[in-house]
């Protein structure tokens, strides 16, 4: 019983990592008042260029950087039209995912000849797993050994990225002066206009941090459990991350527990295929795959608390009317 | 920079056709990028969706579904709501048909069978833009949010209808038993046989979609609760003060919106499948937003813009056919195109037309 706990948690860990990476990204752009529902596209052209460069260079840095490089290019677009052209967001989070799904598969077609894949990644192409010192020697250990060297040790390093980026998200927003101001201009731009401070500028480095973040959650998918980019191998999560945003009401603790609650469906489902349980029977996957969707909505109206978003998000600041 | 500074036919006309136009010369950029001639796939696009009666006859099937969807999205743009929900409202609508087909195809000919389709595809179609409406309209919860939450659940939710409930009894495919005539719309083929249009499955969906056209341009523009819709758009305090109820217009135009998304089905299931399967809907519900933007939210925009992306699906497959290096991907990177570059950034070239046709004693003035 202990061991499938465990073996859970762990699954729940793998699973949450992309999800959170994509949510703390949302997170930077959405309290800078420009909403992203291009998460998924971002993620999939990031998790496309690591997976090209790793299988080309053979190194997973290099593979991460291209994946970075891709989304933060992606971001920008979205920056461009959003913060610049004061376009609609929406249409252009929508365009950003057209543009990296369609893109993404043919260049993989014409590069590769794989149908969209990228091949198999070589050695080294790919994020190994860490072990933690002693896990091997604490494994016999009742209780603690379980623990230790199965749910803290072994995981990919980009993992403990995720993990470490929940702190630091919250450190940069709401203990410097980046953070204040990075949330004024999502709350209230004009205010943060008439100090001085540029709205435009403070924006895009908004989208920049959320597309670094994109980048890491979609490397993550290609050249850390995945071995090779496969044709929308991100598959909604990116949605799914928009998601666990909201129902964390925008607040990077939040996020981290929301993604493992949904980390934690997804393992659930997989593993409850084909269990009766008493009283209900069995549980169809399809259940645990909509389960998030259906609580945000039910947190949206109302029931769980309320989600308040920044102010500003999705509104177009102009600075002056001519 | 507000509309009317410009001549009507640069504001409907010159600015859309630079925005395609740019939309247009990146996708070429894209074609040379992967090493072939820009040229000659618009050559093979054209060719293939317009050259024969059998490619136009798939051009006119896919302008159907966009015509659906993108008038689903542009009742919404007109009270102001963003419904992205389309993907899920045509999917739930397509129970609404097969419901319909599955009762009645034995028992009646199809045209007895084709108003319950409508209505049943509506009904489904606008009960699952419901939700989302009513939260919007009674908690604030927005409804772009919202509606994309419910395309998930719609996918889940019809793979497992399909998969456990509506299923073949022994069959492997996810997908309800095959309709017999009384549940199939008659192919154009087979009406006029005259033009050609051979195995292209365009069918009799294609005069509802035109109804439909009718039907919001007459509701938009002609009627109350038109006008209540397009005052809430405009400037929803300001209604609420002519006294018209948010709730009741928000709730109102979603159902339609959803309704509209939801008869998108009828082209596929009874028009063309003739039996609900799983993901028939691919991409049309969200195209739809592109699709509206593009026809300015009018319905006759809206028919020429689904012509335009009907264009693109039918001329890409041929495309993938004639020249393999240009995958069917590429119809997916031109919407996207076209909607980055007619929607999001639709106001990019617009200060430099209102500068060049501006005269120049008019600007001096403003200046002075």
């Amino acid at each position: 019983m202990f061991e499938t706990v465990i073996l859970m948690m762990d699954a729940t860990v793998r699973v949450s990592t992309p999800l959170l990476l994509a949510c703390l990204a949302g997170l930077f752009s959405e309290r800078s008042g420009v909403v992203d529902i291009g998460l998924e596209g971002k993620m999939l052209g990031a998790a496309f260029g690591a997976g090209a460069v790793a299988y080309v260079t053979a190194n997973a840095w290099l593979g991460l950087l291209a994946g970075i490089s891709v989304s933060v290019a992606l971001a920008l677009i979205h920056g461009f039209a959003s913060i610049s052209n004061r376009g609609n967001q929406i249409v252009s989070g929508v365009a950003i995912n057209f543009l990296a799904a369609g893109l993404t598969a043919l260049l993989g077609q014409t590069w590769f000849r794989q149908g969209g894949r990228t091949p198999s990644l070589p050695e080294g192409g790919r994020f190994t797993d860490l072990t933690w010192p002693f896990a091997e020697q604490l494994r016999e250990v009742p209780v603690v050994g379980p623990l230790y060297s199965e749910l803290l040790s072994g995981h990919k390093i980009l993992v403990y990225v995720a993990f470490l980026a929940v702190p630091l998200t919250w450190w940069i927003l709401f203990r410097t002066r980046f953070g204040l101001r990075l949330r004024a201009v999502g709350e209230n731009p004009a205010a943060v206009d008439t100090a001085g401070i540029s709205v435009a500028w403070m924006r895009y480095r908004a989208v920049i941090a959320c597309g670094i973040l994109c980048g890491f959650a979609g490397s993550y998918l290609s050249i850390a459990v995945g071995s090779g980019f496969g044709v929308n191998m991100t598959a909604g999560q990116g949605f799914m991350a928009l998601a666990a945003l909201i129902f964390a009401k925008w607040k990077p603790l939040n996020a981290m527990f929301t993604c493992l609650l949904f980390g934690f469906l997804d393992a659930a489902g997989t593993r409850m295929q084909g269990v009766e349980l008493p009283v209900i029977g069995e549980v169809p996957l399809q259940v645990f795959q909509a389960l998030p969707y259906v609580l945000t909505v039910v947190l949206l109206a109302g029931f769980i608390g309320k989600a308040i978003p920044p102010k500003a998000a999705g509104v177009p600041y102009l600075k002056e009317r001519s | 920079m507000s509309a009317g500074q410009l001549p009507r036919w640069v504001d409907l006309g010159l600015i859309p056709f630079l925005n395609l136009a740019a939309a247009f010369l990146v996708s070429g950029l894209v074609v040379i990028l992967i090493g072939e001639n820009p040229l000659d796939a618009v050559k093979v696009l054209l060719w293939g969706s317009l050259g024969y009666a059998e490619g136009f006859g798939f051009t006119l099937f896919y302008a159907t579904n966009f015509i659906f969807t993108g008038l689903a999205v542009a009742v919404a743009f007109h009270a102001g709501l963003f419904n992205i929900g389309g993907e899920g409202q045509a999917y739930v609508g397509g129970l609404g048909v097969a419901f319909a087909c599955l009762a009645l195809d034995r028992f009646v000919p199809w045209y007895v069978t084709l108003p319950f389709a409508i209505l049943g595809s509506a009904a489904m179609g606008a009960a699952w833009a419901f939700i989302p409406a009513w939260l919007q309209a009674k908690r604030g919860s927005h409804v772009v949010i919202t509606t994309i939450m419910f395309n998930y659940i719609s996918f889940s939710f019809m793979v497992y209808l399909l998969g456990n409930v509506l299923k073949k009894p022994g069959s492997m495919q996810n997908e309800t038993r095959t309709f017999e005539d009384g549940g199939r719309l008659p192919f154009l083929n087979d009406i006029f046989p005259s033009f050609g249009f051979g195995y292209a499955p365009v069918n009799l969906s294609l005069f509802v979609a035109f109804a439909a056209c009718v039907f919001v341009w007459f509701l938009i523009w002609r009627t109350k609760l038109g006008y209540e819709i397009r005052s809430f758009g405009a400037n929803a305090t300001a209604a609420v003060y002519a006294g018209i109820s948010p709730v009741r217009i928000i709730v109102v135009t979603m159902l339609i919106s959803g309704g509209l998304a939801g008869m998108m089905a009828i082209n596929e299931i009874m028009g063309s499948q003739h039996r609900l399967l799983i993901d028939f809907v691919t991409g049309y519900g969200f195209v739809g937003i592109a699709v509206a933007l593009m026809g300015r939210a009018h319905p006759v925009g809206i028919i020429l813009a689904a012509i335009l992306f009907g264009m693109l699906y039918q001329g890409g497959a041929e495309l993938s056919f004639e020249m393999p290096n240009i995958t069917r991907d590429m119809i997916i990177v031109i919407q996207g195109l076209v909607i980055l570059f007619a929607g999001a950034l639709e106001h990019m070239f617009r200060p430099a037309i209102v500068r060049f046709f501006t005269p120049s004693r008019a600007l001096a003035a403003k200046e002075a």
